[in-house]
């Protein structure tokens, strides 16, 4: 499971680069607009209050008021970072959310930790895998699930220098070795193209879908990759090319299949039909379908859930 | 207080309750709950509150919100005895982009916050009054609850944290008028005895009468100088001004004929001048 921790401990520092609390204490630095929220999750923003000081609120277990907090301090002109964890956050103070920041478009910029099956063994009540669906549907709600630390700090800042509301699904793991070959994260970044299969991922995944497209190539498919750390607003023209190059599209999410990826590269494919040349791409959905995954620690819910490299490449060829 | 002050709020109030009235034509208002709080905003607008429309942008400036919103039409109506807009603007309520509708937004002047989700306001008060604190600016919150809303749990989840962070600049006026909706609040889940709750909770608690503009005026002379974030439960009356819709839960909401309307401001007008 190298490269990937689901703690939500920010230790993993690139030698040119800092981690998420640091990135937060930087920015309150330059911008003494900036506020730090939290519902007492503080896992990653340990010492942030030392250096926010009145300006770092921990209100307690009270998502909604925390929301409710964020929007008047925005509605002030300042910057609010709410962190907190995904489940709680998008549903419990999903109406919050809607009504007091998403319905004046306030740039209040909302980060979960603890997303998809980053929540382990909690079990179903800690698991949000609904969350991006229910964001996405906040109008002017840009979304984001980074891929590593890098992308975690790019998401943030352009979610910071937004004048609208965001969501970002917390993952500070490591960056692939491999680097994109061409794109950024609003418009989604190409590893690899193939003509037979291109994978499409979002979060922590591209770690496993890597190593499916190893054993895929090792069967002799031309076999390509799309990350997207952006899913809102949708990064409608890489999915469109990926429809356009490959016989069959893979969309691989830690999501029920309503609502996030799946969706994403299904509505694209709707829109865009006819410019799709016949015969058209198989789109093949890999995420969950009608149950709460089992709670268990990350690798084994990956193997239990199908969702190792191994099991994705398996599932892929056999169209499961 | 002196007597020309009190005709001067009393001619307002009087203005503003007019006002209500005829927003109860066409699509209708909620006539009862705006009636209720009407003496609450002319207290705020005309005595208690630094907000006018000269000032509306200075940061030191206080807020007024209103988070039973369905109660807009004595906002919007107090509003245009302020001056913020000319009142002659709500006879597009509920015209296609007019913005006035049945609840409150920020496309109306003097409106800073939307609210209709009742136990959201709050928060965004509470949000509000922490920056204003953190930002050393000498302006205050002052916001509207009804009575009915303390059944949202999280009006008490935001209440903990003003007390934790013993927001002082924040005052709650509870409009209680004792009716929700269609039933008294006590027939529905009780909420007495409130100043308990709220003194447990670690507030000032200060009762008075929610429209006599005089007692009111001491309330928040009181709230002023309370160290601890104070409540104001404001006694108050549905439907108050109109002797035959005073007190009665079906006349929350209203939508009334012109010859109905013209009918109820004689009666408001005979009940003044007694």
């Amino acid at each position: 499971m190298n490269g990937i921790s689901s703690s939500g401990n920010s230790n993993n520092r690139k030698a040119d680069n800092m981690t998420y609390e640091e990135l937060l204490a930087s920015e309150a630095n330059k911008n003494s607009n900036l506020y730090v929220l939290t519902a007492e999750n503080r896992a990653a923003i340990r010492n942030l209050h030392t250096v926010m000081k009145d300006r770092f609120i921990d209100v307690g277990i009270a998502e909604q008021t925390m929301i409710g907090l964020a929007a008047g301090l925005a509605a002030r002109g300042r910057r609010p970072v709410v962190h907190a964890l995904s489940a709680f956050l998008t549903m419990r103070a999903f109406e919050f959310i809607r009504s007091t920041a998403g319905l004046p478009n306030l740039p209040v910029v909302l980060v979960g930790a603890i997303p998809g099956f980053l929540s382990e063994a909690n079990g179903p009540t800690h698991q949000a895998i609904e969350d991006i669906a229910l964001m996405r549907m906040i109008p002017g709600m840009q979304v984001f699930a980074p891929s590593s630390n890098d992308e975690l700090l790019e998401s943030m800042r352009l979610a910071l220098a937004a004048d609208t509301p965001s969501y970002i699904r917390f993952f500070a793991g490591d960056a692939p070795l491999e680097k994109p070959i061409y794109g950024s994260v609003p418009e989604g970044c190409w590893y690899s193209e193939g003509t037979d299969i291109t994978l499409i991922t979002t979060g922590f995944l591209l770690h496993e879908t890597f190593k499916a497209k190893a054993l895929l190539e090792n069967t002799g498919k031309s076999v390509g990759i799309l990350s997207l750390p952006q899913l809102s607003p949708a990064p409608a023209k890489a999915v469109l090319k990926a429809l356009q190059s490959s016989k069959k599209i893979v969309a691989i999410e830690d999501h029920f299949e309503t609502g996030g990826l799946s969706s994403i590269v299904r509505e694209v494919f709707a829109e865009n039909s006819s410019l799709i040349k016949i015969p058209q791409p198989v789109i093949h959905c890999i995420s969950l379908k009608t149950k709460w995954f089992e709670p268990l620690l990350l690798p084994d819910v990956l193997e239990h859930e199908g969702f190792t490299g191994k099991k994705l490449a398996e599932r892929i060829l056999k169209n499961e | 207080m002196t007597n020309e002050r009190l005709k001067k709020l009393q001619k307002h109030a009087l203005a503003a309750r007019r006002t209500v009235i005829s927003m109860a034509t066409g699509g209708g208002c909620f006539v009862g709950a705006s009636l209720s709080c009407t003496d609450l905003f002319i207290s705020l607008y005309f005595s208690e509150a630094n907000i006018n429309p000269n000032n509306k942008k200075n940061p030191d400036r206080d807020y007024v919100l209103l988070s039973k919103g369905h109660a807009v039409p004595a906002w919007y109506a107090v509003l245009a005895e302020a001056g913020f807009f000319d009142r002659n603007l709500l006879k597009d309520y509920m015209k296609p982009g007019s913005h006035l509708y049945l609840h409150p937004n920020t496309h109306i002047p003097g409106i800073e916050f939307h609210a209709g989700s009742l136990g959201q306001t709050l928060a965004v008060a509470a949000g509000i009054a922490y920056d204003q604190k953190v930002s050393d600016n000498t302006g205050r919150v002052f916001v509207i609850l009804g009575d009915g809303e303390l059944n949202e749990g999280s009006i008490w989840e935001t209440l903990l944290f003003i007390a934790a962070k013993k927001l002082n600049n924040l005052v709650i006026i509870i409009d209680r008028n004792e009716l929700q909706a269609n039933f008294t609040t006590e027939e529905v889940i009780p909420i007495e005895p409130i100043p308990d709750k709220f003194t447990a909770f670690g507030f000032s608690c200060l009762e008075t009468d929610g429209h006599d503009f005089e007692k009111l005026e001491e309330a928040f002379a009181l709230a002023r100088g309370s160290e601890k974030p104070a409540v104001i439960i404001a006694k108050t009356v549905r439907g108050k001004g109109i002797p035959g819709i005073e007190r009665r839960a079906d006349k929350w909401f209203m939508q009334v004929t012109e010859h109905e309307r013209d009918q109820l401001i004689r009666e408001l007008e005979q009940q003044e001048s007694r």
